[in-house]
């Protein structure tokens, strides 16, 4: 749970005051918080950590980034699974 | 390069290897202080493809291994009352307490339940509102300002079902009880990449004019460290200690603003025990007095914190980087992913559990 993994911002909104967005990694999407990164947009891409991005990272960094994670083997309990995500969606 | 094959630009870091060859002379130790950077270090190998000479030890940088066994059974204790759900990170169900983990307490009955984020913590208590959520958290400076949020969010929101049982260390403090330790070997550090993502780099500044120890921030990608390692054994060659940021695309030198301002807001910095360090002064963070309705250590009834029993493991000594955790007689027998001994065990950032996936081979040709 210390890694900050990169995704890319499909859509924002506010929810009970906070600014959340669908943020995408792979093929899961999943709410995050955007309230630390006013300046993002959508489209642009953040680094994610336990749901809040801290930084924003550019397009091509960000899809390194995402493959290194991956072949490290280290997205594991970083991030919902498909089917938890779809849980996730479904309760939204 | 074998480790280094599946890397997409391995060329670079053969590169950065042959450099780092070119400029060591003698022997040093380096600390990686965070576990993500251990993991990567130990599934390239790249303390093996290192000139001998240099030294990798593992830093106290895996919250999970940090984080006390009594801060565990507190929360294994209100998990087991009748109208608590006890949410946390899925790394530490699995970290014993002084006697269970909160796996075995869900198995015998206790509301326990995983989260991703502080938001799923959130959202589990606007639905159960005739709950009492109790979050454990920890984390470092990195996952405090999430936490924190989730604080100031249910003040916010006036949500009365939500508390925060929380342990979390700063690392600027550790690296100053390791640095001024008189039985210290570390050398340089590798300061965390995603905590100075958070918290800026003036703090790493001040150590190095302190100890006089060359710290640069890393990331946690094999090119990342070994840069890292490069520019340390650089400056260690030319008897230079500077700090240095290697992170550039992640880490400015300010650091996020906004994550910094609400956890000002929401946590002051207390004294903190740590799992194997013991107490480290102003190292750890406590809720504000204004949050104190969420804060489950002001409104449980908690129990005084047992003593830790004794134990084979050497995590201790580990966190310092004076063991390595093959030296410890439990390593891969009594203790392993499947059933840990010890906290570093359990986090696949915990050096335990990196050197059992990636150097068992090694343990096997010295048995
Ligand atoms: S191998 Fe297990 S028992 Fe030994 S130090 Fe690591 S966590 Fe502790």
């Amino acid at each position: 749970m210390c890694l900050a993994i990169p995704g890319k911002v499909i859509s924002i909104g506010t929810e009970n005051a906070l600014r959340i967005g669908r943020v995408q990694f792979g093929g899961i999407t999943q709410p995050v918080s955007l309230d630390f990164v006013p300046e993002v947009v959508v489209g642009d891409y953040v680094m994610v950590h336990v749901g809040f991005a801290i930084s924003q990272v550019n397009a091509e960094e960000a899809e390194l980034t995402y493959i290194a994670l991956e072949q490290m083997g280290l997205l594991q309990g970083e991030l919902p699974s498909g089917e938890e995500a779809e849980e996730t969606e479904e309760r939204l | 390069m074998k480790y280094l094959d599946e890397y997409r630009d391995g060329r670079l870091a053969a590169r950065l290897l042959r450099e780092i060859e070119r400029k060591v002379a003698h022997p040093w130790v380096l600390m990686e202080i965070c576990g993500g950077q251990t993991h990567t270090i130990m599934r390239y190998g790249l303390d093996e493809l290192l000139p001998s000479s240099i030294e990798l030890v593992h830093g106290p940088g895996c919250p999970v291994c940090v984080t006390p066994a009594s801060i565990l059974d507190r929360a294994i204790e209100l998990a087991q009352r009748d109208d608590v759900t006890l949410v946390s990170y899925g790394d530490l169900l699995r970290v014993p307490g002084t006697k269970i983990d909160l796996f075995s307490a869900k198995a015998r009955g206790a509301d326990v339940r995983m989260v991703y984020s502080p938001l799923d913590a959130l959202r589990i208590a606007r639905l159960n509102s005739n709950r009492k959520v109790v979050f454990l958290a920890v984390g470092f400076e990195t996952t405090a300002p999430a936490n924190a949020m989730a604080v100031y969010q249910a003040h916010r929101e006036g949500l009365d079902n939500f508390f925060l049982l929380a342990s979390h260390v700063l690392v600027p403090p550790a690296i100053r009880a390791l640095a001024a330790s008189p039985d210290n070997r570390v050398q340089g550090f590798i300061a965390p990449g995603h905590v100075c993502t958070v918290v800026g780099c003036s703090d790493y500044e001040d150590l190095v004019q302190e100890f006089h120890v060359p710290i640069v921030v890393g990331g946690f990608e094999p090119v990342d460290l070994l840069q890292a390692i490069l520019g340390l054994v650089t400056q260690l060659e030319e008897g230079r200690a500077e700090f240095a940021n290697e992170y550039t695309r992640s880490v400015s030198y300010r650091g996020n603003l906004e994550a910094q301002r609400i956890l000002r807001e929401v946590f002051e910095v207390a004294d903190q025990s740590w799992r194997g360090l013991g107490e480290i002064p102003q190292s750890g963070l406590r809720l504000r007095g204004k949050f104190a309705a969420w804060d489950a250590d002001k409104v449980f009834d908690l129990q005084v914190p047992q003593a830790e029993a004794p134990s084979a493991c050497i995590s201790a000594e580990i966190l310092k980087g004076l063991q390595k955790p093959t030296d410890c007689s439990a390593f891969g027998s009594v203790c392993t992913p499947e059933s840990p001994l010890g906290a570093p065990m359990v986090s696949s950032e915990g050096a335990c559990s990196a050197y059992y996936q990636y150097r068992r081979h090694s343990l096997v040709t010295i048995q």
